[in-house]
């Protein structure tokens, strides 16, 4: 085998090794990478909230007429159409806070409430105009998120 | 083959011939795409105005992506068939590259603010982005770091091919785990989700920063390489006065 083919054989075995060790890496490291938790994937990791003592954050749908004011305070529920969470929230919500829409809330349980001190919100894949949107919904062939 | 494309005048010739046609593309389909993108495009039912951010956001990370592809795949050629012409490549191609990789994060951030409610989050994507703006960095710096150029490139040439393990993650990031960064629009099973009149401009922008980015690897290239002749007529100059002299 000539210099050129050593080479460049060592260079793939390189990045084939490095990109397993990367790999094997990263499994092992899933629960800090993953940025939220869906109320489903809450239940099967933990069991119970009760178990949750740090501060985590769930992301899901607002659930549809679960969101009421209490003065400063919001109170929703997240929904992943399996289980849900009632949120608790004190501050300002984003503009895109809404029935129906994506979000991420960050924050800690306390008695089966969670007590978020930040709500995010999460945009979708599906870009379209207003007019577009309103036919969609018009025709009942609405799958987006919102509304 | 190698060498028949890696033959510095030959290079010279063919892209003689190339140039302005890539600038001449680059430049309608810049005016074009940031026409449509601007003033003859929809808003988008969710984010208003700023969906037009994503025309400038998308292409600067699919090319800060694909450059740095190219890029490690010249420093493959370089570290194993050792022609100088890969190395002036990948040295051409990193600044680009950093340049796009910094405009996604920062176009990312500035559309993050007003929709997801936060200018920056640690998730997948936005890190593993990062992590490539820093491989870039990175590349430039090791390569200038030495003595000798060569032992620069060298090095600079292996940690660019570790940095190829980044790539799949940034890109597949968002379907591996969850993410506050939304999945692929375009490349995705069933076909694009985002509306003709959005995708029309997208595409624009991705053949105008394409082309762009390939006018200034050549010009980049072609600079190099007069420099090096330079350099080489420069020693070549001061032998001879030795010589004469001595």
């Amino acid at each position: 085998m000539n210099a050129k083919y050593r080479r460049l054989f060592i260079t793939i075995i390189i990045i084939l090794t490095l990109g397993l060790a990367t790999k094997l890496i990263l499994m092992a490291l899933e629960d800090n990478i993953v940025y939220f938790y869906t109320p489903n994937d809450l239940i099967e990791k933990f069991g119970n909230t009760k178990n949750i003592q740090n501060k985590i954050r769930i992301g899901g749908l607002v659930l549809e007429s679960s969101i009421k004011k209490e003065g400063k305070k919001t109170i929703f529920m997240i929904t992943d159409r399996k289980k849900e969470v009632k949120v608790v929230f004190k501050g300002p919500l984003p503009d895109l806070f809404r029935e129906g829409q994506g979000i991420v809330a960050e924050g800690m349980f306390q008695n089966n409430n969670f007590i978020a001190s930040e709500v995010l919100a999460k945009h979708d894949e599906n870009y379209m105009p207003p007019e577009v949107a309103d036919a969609l919904k018009k025709n009942n062939v609405w799958k987006g998120d919102s509304n | 083959m190698f060498d028949w494309l890696a033959n510095p005048n030959r290079f010279n010739r063919i892209t003689e011939k190339i140039q302005p046609y890539i600038l001449l593309i680059s430049g309608i389909t810049l005016i074009s795409g940031l026409y449509f993108g601007l003033f003859d495009s929809p808003k988008d039912y969710q984010q208003g105005d700023a969906v037009r951010i994503m025309y400038v956001h998308v292409p600067s990370a699919w090319l800060a992506s694909f450059l740095y592809f190219t890029l490690a795949i010249s420093c493959v050629f370089y570290l194993v068939w050792k022609h100088p012409l890969a190395d002036l490549i990948s040295s051409s191609i990193a600044p680009i590259g950093t340049l796009f990789s910094a405009l996604t994060l920062v176009t990312g951030s500035l559309w993050g603010k007003p929709m997801w409610g936060t200018w920056w989050v640690w998730d997948a994507r936005l890190t593993s982005m990062l992590v490539l703006f820093f491989f870039y960095l990175g590349y430039i710096l090791l390569s200038n770091a030495f003595e000798r150029k060569i032992d620069g490139s060298k090095t600079a040439s292996v940690l660019a091919i570790v940095g190829l393990i980044n790539l799949p993650i940034v890109k597949f990031s968002v379907d591996w785990w969850h993410t506050l960064h939304q999945p692929a629009s375009i490349i995705k099973v069933g076909g694009p989700s985002i509306d003709d009149k959005m995708l029309l401009p997208l595409i624009l922008m991705i053949f105008a920063l394409s082309f762009f980015s390939l006018y200034i690897i050549i010009l980049n290239v072609k600079t190099k390489l007069i420099e090096k002749k330079c350099e080489a007529l420069l020693l070549k100059s001061n032998l001879e006065e030795i010589s004469t002299t001595g």
